[in-house]
């Protein structure tokens, strides 16, 4: 399946879905996302990773910079991760840095 | 920020876009809109850039560094627009193939950057390479961009550590570990629980720089299982974490997995200490494979005999040339790294003896390079542990220089108390050096028992178990004909060799296991447990696993159910420690600002039996107020009885309103070996003595 990160703006959340597989070929489009989430100024951050099948050191880079970028106070949720992504989610420690949850709200 | 001109290319090559570089730092390092490459070679007439694309058989590109981008002996230049995340990269260095001075430059060899922060080409433990590939073990870039938080190294006092040692792999590689990415960083990660139960504070982990476990691999002789260079201490990149180490290897994470590892551990309250092998290098000896050192610049790196051989002061094949200015920085600006970004506590020196020797060999009287560590301002809280010995015959336990700094493996310890377990006379003067923390060794140079890193079983040589169940090695499966491994091992196998159903042998075998762990315990000093030995892990007699990537290394977690009793002694002795300061002083008894005392007694109390002969011997810890002026403080006795027989021997008198309390008895099957501190059982009043049997140790507690 094609990469692909779409963001949507519902009041002061910036929601971006991921489907595909993030390496490193791809991650320059998440990473797009993320930079145009921030110019929304957004309180919150939710990312859904139901239909994200793997994700490379590149997409975790992207996460840890999403998390800098925008700073503490603004939450970010990871939705749905599920298989190897959220593997790489827990071994690399950055499940600590936001909220992973099934499902949202 | 973007009008900064160094942000922009003055050059170009074959597309790419380059400036001129820092020399400082060397290796890769990520700068605005590119990758600033800095190495270094005395001897090099010029140096090539090569890249690839991860994991392509050939080069993206090779980009010879302009002669104009050469600072002093340095070559650097930032190469822009370069996709980090899918580029490796390594050097060609031009020079003259001259052995006998010590030159040994191949242009058509591609090198690894001893800077390397990442390393591929291994990413998948035990995985056969592509023999043929040009460039083996390949440096990738890295982002420092781990999110710590407010975690930092734990810089606890070393008087209160209690050290275990373990191999990465081996700590959760055995299928009953039950962890969900056996062998790996992730894996010691979910047995952190266990480590807190157990109670010790600091793991040291085998080497866990990159190395080639394929290095000198061969089939075993006997059952055809590819034996390897298990344990790591051969050094291929002193900057990267070993990626098959990494369950996220294979995804380029295992630097996150790592330092994930070292902040759950501090989360934790575990101090994480690295074996570190400064000694020598994977390249081995003339006919060893170039791989970084020998293709940049030989001389500098390696001690090289007047005819350009190498000197052999590891065993190894080389010797690293600490010494020389060059050699030195890159030593220092890997501890500092690891100090720095990876939070790690402290570091223990494989034959770091050698780290003393001048170029030529000979031991310095003020070595630089130690004293530049024991002074270095990244490294001051870090411990620094030095296995004061090598291979070359320089034995420097009692003499290593420590500035003040530098602790030691102390071998005498393990040598000594392993012959006062197996009950060889003439050993109670020594042991009450080592019970002490061996003033004998120590109490000069302002040196404390700090200063000695106590214990009776490490990687090399014999488990805990193998010390009581085996009178000789047994390597026959390393395929050298029992050849090789130490001889010396001072232990005892309670009657039989090797395994056995004789219900009293085990017994005995448990009993003595528990003697060892009371003594180390109790020791002054800094106890260091080998790992699987608080569960009676055996490696079957083999005193020398280096190669075994099977059962001989792995620890088995059904031992924890199986030998429970002894899990539980450990953790009570454990916990005994850090329940009273009187077992964990900075300073020797009758020096310093100490305001405790230790008190000899045998089997009279009093007087201890100091004869030749002698195989008993008892002592007793107080504070020199206890007992007065409302100073209600513990007060500590331990017998020690390595005689096979039962021996009485007589209680020194408490103060009033004081009472002995059994806090463990050795020669009592579980549950009566021992109690958790504060809950000990309490003799009667007027018990004026204590039989003792036969190889066994009591300890009480007096407290009001």
């Amino acid at each position: 399946m094609a990469f692909s990160a779409n963001l949507e703006m519902v009041d002061s959340e910036a929601r971006i879905t991921l489907e595909g597989e993030l390496d490193a070929a791809v991650a320059g489009q998440f990473r797009q996302a993320i930079e145009q989430a921030v110019q929304q100024k957004p309180q919150k951050l939710v990312l859904f990773m139901n239909n994200l099948q793997f994700m490379a050191s590149a997409g975790l880079r992207v996460l840890v910079f999403a998390k800098q970028h925008m700073g503490s106070e603004v939450a970010i949720y990871v939705i749905g991760a599920i298989g190897p992504v959220l593997n790489t989610l827990q071994m690399s420690g950055f499940q600590q840095a936001v909220y992973v949850q099934e499902s949202y709200p | 920020m973007d009008t900064r001109i160094d942000f922009y290319p003055t050059h170009q090559q074959q597309g790419y876009k380059l400036r001129p570089g820092r020399a400082f730092p060397f290796g890769a390092t990520l700068v605005p809109g590119g990758v600033n490459f800095a190495i270094c070679s005395r001897h090099a007439t010029s140096c090539t850039l090569v890249l690839f694309e991860k994991g392509a058989p050939a080069p993206l590109a090779e980009i010879p560094f302009p002669d104009s981008f050469r600072v002093g002996n340095t070559w650097c230049m930032v190469v822009f627009d370069l996709d980090y995340e899918r580029i490796e990269y390594g050097y060609r260095m031009d020079g003259p193939w001259d052995p006998a001075a010590g030159h040994r430059f191949d242009r058509s060899k591609i090198l690894l950057d001893p800077y390397a922060k990442a390393i591929g080409g291994r990413e998948i433990w035990g995985e056969p390479p592509d023999w043929n590939d040009p460039y083996p073990h390949r440096a990738r870039l890295i982002f420092e961009d781990f999110d710590w938080e407010d975690d930092r190294p734990l810089e606890k006092p070393l008087k209160d550590l209690v050290i275990y040692e373990l191999h990465a792999r081996s700590f959760t590689r055995h299928p009953s570990a039950g962890v969900k990415h056996p062998g790996t960083y992730a894996g010691i990660m979910a047995k952190i629980p266990y480590l807190k139960e157990l109670g010790v504070n600091c793991v040291e982990l085998m080497p866990i720089f990159e190395f080639d476990e394929f290095e000198n691999s061969r089939p075993n002789p006997v059952t055809g299982e590819t034996m390897y260079n298990y344990w790591g201490y051969s050094t291929v990149g002193f900057f990267a974490p070993k990626t098959g180490y990494a369950a996220t290897g294979p995804l380029g994470m295992q630097v996150d997995e790592f330092k994930n590892l070292v902040k759950e551990l501090h989360r934790n309250g575990i101090e994480v200490m690295l074996d570190v092998v400064f000694n020598h290098t994977a390249e081995g000896n003339e006919q060893g494979p170039t791989l970084s050192f020998r293709g940049i610049d030989n001389q500098t790196y390696y001690m090289l005999t007047p005819e350009g051989y190498y000197f052999n002061f590891s065993g190894c094949g080389n010797t690293l040339n600490c010494n020389n200015p060059v050699v030195r920085m890159m030593v220092l600006d890997c501890l500092r790294y690891w100090a720095a970004e990876y939070h790690i506590d402290g570091f223990r020196f494989d034959l770091a003896a050698i780290l003393g020797r001048d170029p030529w060999g000979a031991p310095l009287p003020n070595p630089p390079l130690l004293e530049s560590l024991a002074f270095d301002p990244v490294l001051a809280k870090c411990k620094l542990i030095a296995e004061a010995w090598d291979a070359g015959g320089l034995y420097q336990v009692g003499s290593f220089p420590a500035y003040g700094r530098w602790a030691e493996w102390n071998g005498k310890y393990r040598d000594d108390i392993r012959q006062f377990l197996k009950g060889d006379a003439g050993m109670v003067p020594v042991l009450a050096e080592r019970i002490q923390g061996s003033p004998d060794l120590y109490g000069w140079n302002k040196r404390g028992p700090t200063a000695s890193i106590n214990f009776i079983t490490c990687h090399d040589g014999f488990t805990l178990y193998d010390q009581f169940a085996y009178n000789d090695k047994h390597n026959e499966a390393n395929g050298e004909q029992n050849r090789d491994g130490g001889n010396d091992n001072h232990s005892w196998n309670c009657g039989v060799e090797g395994e056995t159903d004789d219900p009293e042998v085990n017994a005995l075998r448990k009993r003595m296991i528990k003697n060892a762990l009371a003594i180390l315990l109790m020791s002054h000093g800094v106890p260091m447990i080998l790992m699987g030995d608080e569960v009676g892990r055996t490696q079957r007699g083999n005193n020398n696993t280096y190669c075994h990537d099977n059962d001989l290394n792995w620890f088995d977690w059904t031992l924890l159910e199986r030998n429970a009793d002894l899990f539980n002694f450990t953790r009570q002795m454990i916990a005994l420690r850090g329940t009273h300061t009187l077992l964990r002083t900075r300073d020797f008894f009758g020096t310093g600002p100490t305001q405790s005392d230790i008190i000899w007694h045998g089997t009279q109390a009093w007087n201890a039996d100091w004869s030749p002969g002698s195989r008993t011997l008892a002592f007793m810890l107080r504070e020199r107020q206890a007992g007065q002026a409302g100073n209600t403080s513990s007060v500590l006795y331990m017998a020690l009885n390595s005689y096979w027989d039962a021996l009485p021997f007589q209680l020194p008198e408490l103060p009033v309103d004081y009472r002995w309390h059994l806090f463990a008895n050795t020669a009592l099957p579980a549950p009566h070996d021992i109690h958790e501190p504060g809950h000990e059982t309490p003799l009667e009043p007027h018990q004026h003595s204590f039989l003792v049997g036969g190889r066994a140790i009591v300890i009480l507690i007096g407290h009001p």
